[in-house]
């Protein structure tokens, strides 16, 4: 009997709590959709009148067109597949790019982290490299490589390079030391310290760099573009200013807005997903 | 296992913390190292501990000199210093080796002794203080260590958790009988659990006197035998020294 009433309250406990996470998921999309109401109120009236103001002539067509314009050539990029490709190679040159940049930072980073005689030997120069505009090299590796992919991902993975490895370094040099004795207590070796306590403390300031990292890597992506490109998001600013149609501009500066955030949310999902034990404040 | 330290010194940039250290530990006998801040407990326990090895003199473990950190000592640190990417579970299983399944089921064993079941998925975040330190003393524990070290445990407990934890600590060493090495400010602390008291004295510190207590456990924390030992401390220890 007793075992009986026991199952029944589990079973009654069981649908409460049920109900409760249906509750709280319920309560989360309520959140969520509030969230994106209050965030595109604004943008919304400003683009209403925005296309008011273009339909009165406020505006001049030739300098700033209608919103609605401006989504038409979206539409017809995007009908006539030319948009695609555009935004294909643009996303494919910053990914490689990253990738790329990310990599060499890992590699660095650890070494100069983990090795005091690699930092001594390495970071002075590093940070030498740092102070120069990243921009600055654009016309050598021009040189270099010529005009084609090689010279725009290098471009990109230079400038992914510097954000995610000070970060790895400042990540690795602040790892608390009282984890370490923890981790020596039982008797890890360097390998095990390494894996188990530093790559997991340091993991935080790992993302923010590469937050940051990809964020840069949009940027260069433009200055790759305009310096030279027949293809790409940034090749069709040139274009735009070219043939003198606003409305292609805008358009590529949109679509950047877009794609930029996109993957930066995936970014964040990812942190989110990996830095869930962290005591932080939730809004 | 016994620990014995002959002539233990150990000099930092050329200001000695503690010198000619000697002390004979029997296996399974808590002895407390009681001093005033300043005084070099931490920085001996540290040294027994091999965590440090720059010290001059010799650390017997069970007849063995050695420098090296031990596989049979466990450490319990002022703070929890859990890892904050792991959950209570895996903060307990953190250094067994072996299967999953086998590490799990000891680290159960020991987070019920330390009262803290249903409590395993959480992360240390989610923590209060006293719980943190459970789940520190837990995975202490865990790997059966024949010697434990504890360096001020239970300094930043509020008074009530304090004395649960103690009592706790009591219940456990009963059980696995490990000798014990208690660095402790806390005079209270250190007559109600230790069979003996070495007292430290003065900078560099210097073992001044020594106490056995032979009262029989579970102790009265408000005995009048155990009164009369604290003011024999305190006598020694002089602290009226800072007023004139």
């Amino acid at each position: 009997m007793a075992k009986n009433q026991g199952e029944l309250t589990a079973v009654l406990v069981g649908k409460k709590k049920e109900q409760r996470r249906l509750e709280r998921k319920a309560a989360a999309k309520n959140g969520v959709w509030q969230n994106i109401v209050l965030g595109s109120l604004i943008p919304a009236i400003l683009i209403l009148i925005w296309e008011l103001l273009s339909r009165v002539g406020f505006f001049p067509s030739y300098q700033l067109p209608a919103p609605t314009v401006i989504l038409e050539k979206i539409v017809e990029m995007a009908r006539d597949g030319s948009l695609f490709g555009h935004i294909g190679i643009t996303t494919y040159r910053v990914f490689v790019g990253f990738i790329l940049g990310t990599i060499a930072a890992v590699v660095l980073g650890a070494l100069v982290g983990f090795y005091q005689k690699v930092e001594q030997l390495f970071d002075p120069m590093i940070q030498a490299f740092r102070s120069i505009p990243s921009l600055a090299w654009v016309p050598l590796f021009i040189l270099w490589m010529g005009i084609g992919e090689p010279s725009k991902i290098t471009m990109i993975a230079v400038g992914v390079f510097f954000p995610v490895y000070l970060n790895i370094v400042s990540g690795i040099f602040s790892v608390d030391r009282k984890l370490i004795e923890v981790g020596k207590m039982y008797g890890l070796n360097s390998f095990q310290l390494v894996r188990r306590i530093i790559l997991p403390a340091s993991l935080p300031s790992f993302l923010v760099g590469m937050r940051s990292g990809l964020g840069l890597g949009w940027m260069f992506v433009v200055a790759a573009e305009l310096m030279g490109a027949s293809q790409g998001l940034g090749f069709l600013l040139v274009f735009g200013q070219n043939m003198a149609q606003p409305e292609t501009i805008i358009a590529s500066i949109i679509l950047f807005a877009i794609i930029g955030k996109l993957s930066d949310w995936v970014l964040k999902k990812i942190e989110l997903r990996s830095l869930h034990w962290q005591d932080r404040v939730v809004k | 296992m016994s620990l014995a330290l002959r002539n233990v010194s150990r000099t930092f940039n050329n200001v000695t913390a503690v010198q000619n250290i000697n002390l004979d530990i029997k296996p399974g006998e808590i002895v407390g190292l009681l001093g005033t801040s300043g005084c070099g407990k931490s920085t001996l326990l540290r040294a027994i501990s091999g965590l440090d090895n720059e010290y001059d003199g010799e650390i017997e473990i069970n007849g063995q000199v050695t420098k090296e950190i031990h596989d049979t000592t466990g450490f319990i640190f002022q703070e929890p210093r859990l890892l904050p990417w792991l959950n209570v579970l895996d903060n307990v299983t953190f250094g067994l080796n072996g299967k999953r399944n086998d590490k799990e089921h000891r680290a159960i064993e020991y987070l019920e002794s330390v009262g803290l079941i249903g409590k395993e998925k959480l992360y240390p975040r989610e923590l209060s203080g006293g719980m943190a330190q459970r789940v520190a003393i837990a995975r202490a524990l865990v790997t059966s260590p024949e010697i434990l070290l504890l360096d001020e445990p239970f300094s930043a407990l509020d008074a009530f958790t304090k004395m649960q934890l103690q009592d706790l600590l009591l219940d456990i060493w009963k059980i696995y009988q490990s000798t014990i090495v208690l660095v402790t400010h806390d005079i209270d602390e250190a007559l109600f659990l230790c069979d003996r008291v070495v007292v430290l004295r003065g900078q560099p510190g210097e073992v001044a006197t020594e106490i056995t207590i032979k009262e029989e456990r579970p102790r009265n924390r408000g005995s009048e035998h155990l009164a009369r030992i604290k003011s024999e401390i305190l006598d020694c220890l002089d602290l009226s020294g800072t007023k004139s």
